[in-house]
């Protein structure tokens, strides 16, 4: 059956003509600015529309009108559908005090995977490095750490004033190099997590030659001081980079999980950003420390002091990450005080 | 939901009604990307003039914002645009593409976010080789980013409301003459044929002279096999005014000349 097409669009034409008007407004502004009786009609003229294109594609079957139809119906299904606002506030605090560390939290077995896997690439290189002096040169990929560890602890403490000449371009370049490197560690995780742990495995590897290497050099203390401030923060941030690459490794896998796959990541999608941008604020904070406290030595800079700022971050970090945004209350029959994050 | 062969994305709303997404090649897609990595490189090149003379006041100063900018440009434009403007970058919207959500909604932060920080791994080792084999070998054009997040990139091309006086409905419909040879035709032609003969009056002004000689001629020649109207209805019509005038006679396009007679 053939309907009148003249008729149908003379009579329909204004329906569309509203919507088109009103998607372009929804684009422009957001939600909020429309009244209850606007958002009704707009679910009106949405479905009319679509009740319009059923028709033309049963009735009529006109290329060029059901094309147009479609156009419409396709935008006003994506507003319409939508389960969330998308113009909802972001409360950066809020996120970073409360959604961060509770994220962590919820994939807590994926970071200690991380911490395991850079754990055993420690062992690795700091094995490669006690055994194999020569070894040195092939892991480490930075030419500064080739020399004798205690030829540049003396030179380093030969300096006697504190230089802040090139100091925020340095802290920046590290932010950035830092950052990039969680990115591509979290991004890796789409490999099945093999490319995440290849990489954590890699910068466990670097580390712990670095340790070994000034340990045999009896520069213990030089080398806590000067890793300690920073490296207490960058390193778990890496982690957590790490962690996050597990979490959509494990994602993909889906081992236990009976949800399909395009389910599994859309659930994670959003833990992942949260964690990866919880990394991102943790190596701002870890490049400026490096910047401007790691790299200054004794006699300018008391290792004492060096090692008690770290050790502090440390123990603010993961106190941090293990109690910030969790609820305390108490239970009714006792005095003990419970502890659990909302949502557990 | 479910994806035929012609590149499109079919997505079944909850009441039952069924649109279809095209569905960006990976070649538009990478033309979409060259325009936006020579938008970054424009930017960035602007930078490093504005901070050449930032240099003279504080070296260190210029270089800390160079790293800072520099990084921004980098990951966030495509996050930035892709968040601000529903889906489309610079690039994007000189080639009507628009990023999506894989079921046809409005796209969500973690997903913009996630879709483009997988681009570290898309881009390795050279030129989007690992992203540009995905979607290649990904039957709904998705790199890994886009299937780590759920997106789709689609095209959009510009869709007016069509026009139906393109079909020149105001001139004089002659087959009203004999209105059971007109409802014999209503009835044998399929809508397929009707859309099909409607589509090409719209889109006559776009044809060739030949081209448009040739359309015309073969889509007369096959309504006169289905319903024979007498010669002195059609002996003087060309061809376009025959298909015109069964467009008219099916759709019951209003004769605006009847009322003149």
């Amino acid at each position: 059956m053939i309907i009148n097409l003249q008729k149908f669009i003379d009579r329909e034409k204004p329906v569309w003509d509203e919507l088109d008007a009103l998607l372009v407004r929804i684009g422009r502004e957001p939600y909020g600015s429309f009244d209850l009786e606007e958002l009704k009609r707009f679910h009106y003229l949405a479905e009319r529309t679509s009740a319009d294109l059923v028709h033309i594609r049963e009735m009529v079957t006109q290329a060029e009108l059901q094309a147009y139809l479609e156009s419409l119906v396709s935008r006003a299904y994506g507003e319409i559908q939508e389960k969330q606002a998308s113009s909802m506030r972001f409360r950066p605090i809020h996120w970073f005090i409360s959604v961060f560390p509770k994220t962590f939290r919820t994939h807590l077995r994926c970071f200690v995977m991380a911490v395991m896997i850079t754990l055993i690439g420690c062992m690795f290189g700091g094995g490669a490095v006690l055994f194999d002096t020569e070894a040195k040169a092939a892991i480490m990929p930075f030419s500064h750490l080739h020399g004798d560890p205690s030829e540049r602890v003396e030179m380093e403490e030969r300096r006697d004033e504190i230089k802040m000449e090139g100091k925020a371009a340095f802290s920046t370049q590290l932010m950035t190099h830092n950052t990039k490197i969680s990115i591509l560690v979290l991004a890796l995780g789409i490999s099945w997590g093999l490319g995440s742990i290849i990489l954590l495995f890699y910068n466990g590897v670097i580390l712990g030659a670095v340790i070994a290497d000034y340990l045999i050099a009896g520069e213990g203390v030089f080398l806590t001081a000067w890793l300690l401030p920073h490296g207490s923060v960058e390193i778990p941030a890496i982690l957590i980079a790490g962690q996050a690459g597990l979490v959509l490794g494990g994602a993909m896998i889906g081992w236990g999980n009976r949800l399909s796959m395009k389910m599994r990541l859309r659930q994670i999608v959003p833990d992942l950003v949260t964690l990866i941008g919880g990394v991102a604020v943790l190596l701002v904070w870890a490049g400026l420390v490096e910047s401007y406290l790691s790299q200054d030595h004794e006699p300018v800079m008391p290792y004492w002091i060096k090692i008690t700022i770290g050790m502090i971050e440390l123990i603010l970090l993961f106190s941090f990450l293990g109690l910030s945004g969790r609820t305390f209350r108490r239970a009714k029959a006792g005095d003990i005080l419970m502890a659990g994050d909302e949502n557990e | 939901m479910k994806t035929s062969k012609f590149h499109t994305q079919n997505i079944r709303t909850p009441e039952g009604v069924v649109f279809s997404l095209l569905l960006a090649s990976p070649i538009v897609r990478m033309l979409a990307w060259l325009i936006d990595a020579l938008a970054i490189t424009a930017a960035t090149t602007l930078l490093q003039w504005l901070l050449l003379m930032l240099i003279v006041i504080s070296p260190d100063f210029a270089f800390a914002l160079w790293f800072i900018i520099g990084f921004i440009l980098t990951v966030g434009y495509s996050i930035a645009f892709e968040w601000l403007w529903n889906g489309q970058t610079p690039g994007k919207r000189l080639l009507r593409l628009r990023v999506v959500d894989e079921n046809g909604l409005t796209l969500h932060f973690p997903q913009v976010v996630v879709r483009n920080l997988l681009r570290f791994v898309d881009q390795l080792p050279v030129f989007y080789f690992v992203g540009g084999t995905a979607s290649l070998l990904n039957s709904r054009s998705q790199r890994l980013g886009d299937l780590a997040a759920g997106t789709i990139v689609v095209r959009q091309p510009r869709v007016a409301a069509p026009d139906i006086d393109e079909i020149g409905g105001a001139k004089y419909n002659s087959f009203s003459q004999y209105p059971y040879l007109e409802a014999r035709l209503c009835s044998l032609i399929t809508p397929r044929e009707a859309s099909l003969a409607a589509s090409a009056l719209m889109r006559r002004n776009e044809f060739e002279d030949t081209a448009r000689l040739t359309v015309f001629r073969e889509l007369a020649a096959h309504f006169q096999g289905l319903v024979k109207f007498p010669p002195e209805v059609t002996d003087d019509i060309s061809d376009e005014q025959y298909v015109r005038n069964v467009v008219c006679s099916v759709y019951k396009l209003a004769d605006k000349g009847a009322g003149k007679q």
